[in-house]
Formats: C-alpha cells, sequence, structure tokens
C-alpha cells in the first residue's frame, strides 16, 4: 500500500476545507518561501472556486496567513487579518480570471522592500495537496512536496553543469530537474527536486556561480 | 512482506501473521515509508490529541460559524444527553456529541484531523473515544482502533475516492463510518473479519447518500450525517461482533460505492445545487450569507 496511514488520517489542519483552507494555507507559505525576501504588500487574485466561496472557507484569511508564514494547522490562522496589520504588511483581494488553470487558484503578487515584484500563481487541488504553476514569466508544476532548488540564470553554457557538480560533490542527489527558458541565450529557469536536503551553503555555492541569478532553496517539510 | 490492497489481502495477511490488521497496516507502513513503529505510534498519538479536543471543545459553549448554521449544535447535544438520557441512551447520545463537536470547531476555523476529509472529521474520533470510555481501554488499544481504520480508509483511496465531489457523502461521511466501525470491532476484541464485516454493514447502510451542502459550507447538512454516522459505525460495528455472516465482502461493497458516486448527478456532488441545498429554506439561508438571489 503507497498511500500512508497519516495520509488517511490527515492532515491536521485548521478547517473548514482542506482544499479552500488549508491548502490556500500552505500554497501561500510555499509562495512567500519562493519569493524568498522581505514584502511589504501583497494582493491575491482569486479565481474560480476560490473567488466564489473564499468568504465561507476563509480562504482569504487561509492565504494571508499563508503568506505570514503562518502554518496551515496553526491556531493563529484565523487571526491573519490582524497579524497582519500589526506587522503592517498591506494586503488586498480581487477576483480575476486566470487562463489555463485550476478551479482553486489564485494569483499572489508579493512587493518586495527592494522594490522588486514577484508574481507567482498556484493551485489547491484537494486533500491540502498543492501545484505552484507560474513564477514570474516561466511555468513550472511544482508541487512542493520534497526539498527543491529554483534557480534563475543566464541561459549560457555550462550553468548547468557547474550547478550539478555542486550538488553532487555535496552528496545530493537530483530526483527530477526541469529547464525553460524565455529564449536562447535569455534568462532561464531551473527547477531541481533533490532526495536530500538542501543545506545553505549549498544555495551560497550555487548564487557564487557567475550568470546564475536568484537561488531559492524550498524545504516542503518545513 | 506486508503490502495490500485490498480489505481481503488486509485479512489474509493479518490471520497468517495470527495479528490483527493493525499490525499489518502498521508494518506497511515502516516497510513501505521507513519510519520506525515508535515514530509512527508518536504522530498518532499527536493526531489522536488534536481528534480529542475537537471532540470536546463545542460541548462546552457555542462557537461562531460563518452563517452560524451549526453554531451551539453539539452543547445542545451534550445538554440534552446529560439531562434527558435520550431515546437512544446517553452512550448513543453523547457519541452524538462528539462528533457535532469536530464538526462545529471545523466550521468555526478550528483546529481537526481529517479522517478521511475535514468534512467527515467527527465520525472517527467519535467512536473511538466513546468506546475507549465505554470499555476503560487503555490508549494502546484506540491507537490500534486508529491503525485499523487507517487500512480501511488507504484501501478505500487506493480503489475507490473519499472525495465527496467524486462520490457524494457516502464517500466522505460513509467511508468515515466504515473506518470507524473496523476500529471499533477490533477494540471489543473482534477477528479481522468481523473488522471487514463492519466496514460491508456500514458502507451498505449509506449507499447513495448524496453530498448537498447549504451554501457551500461544510456545516448543514453535514454535522448531522457525523452524528448520524458515527451511530452507523457503532451499529455496523455491533452487526458484525454478533458473529452475523457478511454475504457481500467488504471489497465489493467499496466497488459498488464507488460505481454508484461515479453515476450520482453532479448536482448531487460537492456542488451546492441539489439536495438539502436546494430546498427554499437551504437557498434563503445561502443568499442570506451571501447576498445574491
Amino acid at each position: 500500500m503507497d498511500i500512508s496511514i497519516f495520509e488517511v488520517l490527515g492532515p491536521v489542519m485548521i478547517g473548514p476545507s482542506s482544499s479552500h483552507t488549508a491548502g490556500a494555507a500552505r500554497l501561500a507559505r510555499i509562495c512567500a518561501m519562493i519569493t524568498g525576501k522581505p514584502f511589504h504588500k501583497v494582493s491575491f487574485g482569486l479565481h474560480g472556486s476560490f473567488a466564489h466561496t473564499y468568504k465561507g472557507h476563509g480562504t482569504d484569511r487561509a492565504l494571508l496567513a499563508g503568506v505570514l508564514g503562518i502554518r496551515e494547522d496553526d491556531e493563529r490562522l484565523p487571526d491573519a487579518f490582524l497579524i497582519a496589520r500589526e506587522r503592517q504588511l498591506e494586503y488586498s483581494f480581487y477576483e480575476t480570471e486566470l487562463e489555463n488553470v485550476h478551479e482553486n487558484s489564485v494569483l499572489i503578487t508579493f512587493e518586495c522592500v527592494d522594490g522588486t515584484v514577484c508574481r507567482i500563481t498556484g493551485s489547491s487541488i484537494g486533500g491540502g495537496q498543492i501545484v505552484i504553476c507560474r513564477i514570474n514569466e516561466f511555468e513550472t508544476q511544482f508541487q512542493a512536496q520534497s526539498a527543491t532548488l529554483l534557480i534563475s540564470h543566464y541561459d549560457h553554457r555550462g550553468v548547468i553543469s557547474q550547478i550539478s557538480s555542486i550538488l553532487s560533490d555535496a552528496g545530493v542527489n537530483i530526483a527530477v530537474m526541469k529547464l525553460t527558458r524565455r529564449s536562447k541565450g535569455d534568462v532561464a529557469f531551473c527547477m531541481i527536486e533533490t532526495d536530500d536536503d538542501i543545506c545553505p551553503e549549498i544555495v551560497e555555492k550555487i548564487q557564487a556561480v557567475r550568470d546564475v541569478l536568484t537561488v531559492r532553496a524550498v524545504d516542503a517539510a518545513q | 512482506m506486508y503490502s495490500y490492497n485490498t480489505v481481503l489481502e488486509l485479512c489474509k495477511l493479518a490471520d497468517e501473521h495470527h495479528t490483527g490488521i493493525w499490525e499489518i497496516v502498521l508494518n506497511n507502513e515502516t516497510e513501505y515509508f521507513g519510519k520506525t513503529r515508535e515514530s509512527i505510534f508518536s504522530e498518532l498519538r499527536g493526531r489522536l490529541a488534536v481528534m480529542e479536543r475537537a471532540a470536546y471543545k463545542a460541548l462546552e459553549r457555542p462557537y461562531d460559524t460563518v452563517g452560524n448554521l451549526i453554531k451551539g449544535s453539539a452543547s445542545i447535544q451534550e445538554r440534552y444527553t446529560r439531562e434527558n438520557g435520550g431515546i437512544c441512551g446517553s452512550f448513543i447520545n453523547h457519541a452524538m456529541a462528539l462528533a457535532l463537536s469536530s464538526c462545529e470547531i471545523n466550521a468555526a476555523m478550528g483546529k481537526v484531523c481529517a479522517a478521511p476529509t475535514a468534512g467527515s472529521c467527527g465520525i472517527l474520533p467519535a467512536v473511538l473515544l466513546s468506546v475507549r470510555d465505554r470499555y476503560a481501554l487503555k490508549e494502546a488499544a484506540v491507537l490500534e482502533g486508529m491503525l485499523t481504520a487507517s487500512g480501511i480508509g488507504a484501501v478505500v483511496m487506493k480503489n475507490a475516492t473519499v472525495a465527496g465531489a467524486e462520490g457524494g457523502c457516502q464517500a466522505e461521511c460513509g467511508v468515515a463510518a466504515a473506518m470507524a466501525a473496523a476500529a471499533a470491532v477490533h477494540m471489543c476484541h473482534g477477528t479481522s473479519q468481523m473488522c471487514a464485516n463492519a466496514c460491508s454493514f456500514a458502507l451498505m447502510n449509506v449507499m447513495g447518500l448524496v453530498c448537498d451542502p447549504v451554501a457551500g459550507l461544510v456545516q448543514l447538512p453535514c454535522a448531522m450525517r457525523n452524528a448520524s454516522q458515527t451511530v452507523n459505525a457503532l451499529i455496523s460495528a455491533d452487526m458484525a461482533l454478533s458473529g452475523a455472516p457478511c454475504l457481500i465482502p467488504a471489497d465489493e461493497v467499496i466497488d459498488a460505492m464507488y460505481r454508484v458516486g461515479k453515476v450520482l448527478p453532479q448536482t448531487l456532488k460537492e456542488t451546492a445545487e441539489g439536495g438539502i441545498a436546494a430546498t427554499p429554506a437551504g437557498k434563503r439561508l445561502s443568499s442570506k450569507i451571501f447576498g445574491g438571489a
């Protein structure tokens, strides 16, 4: 049996809905991790069922709690509006139509303290499971189920081989690796799922590689 | 090897190893996921604690929920149980109150453990706790009950569905009742076959139940269904423990439930467009909460 008993008796979560509350909180938390730097303003574009039913399931509070780093089983989740005000985080919600996405989807726009903007689209696909569909201009199919590196870099020869040597030197096995690029020689986006944990030193080493722009490590278990 | 994909395989393995379903499920979890028995039991204890808090919390006072469709349902039921005892006696009435409490806490954005879903989170805890208290069982028996229930739940997730949107309420609350019935049988020293029979009886009793939440909220009739499926689990366990034969094997009943779920119209599968949700009173409640016609 490949289904864990903790998938049957779980998740432990703040109600009422595993997709519209718990999944939404987890989705937003992973999005904030991907953004990876302080932000002062965040907006949530709600699509499909998220747009129609968010008030009944507390999806708004769950999303806001998620970007604040509050976990889906943390009883502070319902107080997200209050906590956001305390931390002086501006927030807004609007209804929108996104293309080619699951019924329960959201576009989160982070306005960072350093003036940059990060736009991430993701879906809550049921039972608390999520998928990140788009990070800025790059399409992804990222489920945040294992440790993952998200790297943007210039599409130059040798960059990927340097990244994979850093990982193999550190004893980290690559499980899945996906590459996309805007156009030849332009900015590319690399997603690497690994079997082993990714320590901060690995992130630093990859960040130091010439032509690497940003590196984010997302630990799904966090 | 403790690998299983059906209730039949679970029972066979249990008999071959001279143990209960619970230990086969436990051994599969250690083998397949590389965990230790200690870590599994510790995680189960944590989940039981979450279940227990939610099952008792709303007995004390009412909790606000969106639209307040079930606010106070648990405390009203508990007071009735204490003051009156009810037609069915305090055991059944208290078990229902426990189930209602978990649902009220879930709807009030409190902490629950989905079992197997958030919408059906009241049933397994209500059965585990009321059987534990009735027979003054130790924690170990409750944890074995949880493992037994998980094994049944995993089989249904593998071969059918536990999503209301796919299978209706029979797949959520019905499966929770089937899991809980098997757990109760094990906690009362029934055989593996009796656990399987209890699972069959519970699902037969709920075959075809639709998912029709008023205003799309996980409250009404979800909370009542959690209470009634708790009772279904308990009587199904009793039917199995009586030694009565079950002529339809659990795996075939699970398959029947899945097929029935597939042919249920979409309006009766969590869309809030049919059943109780589509009654005039249900629609009035919906427009009162969300506005619109």
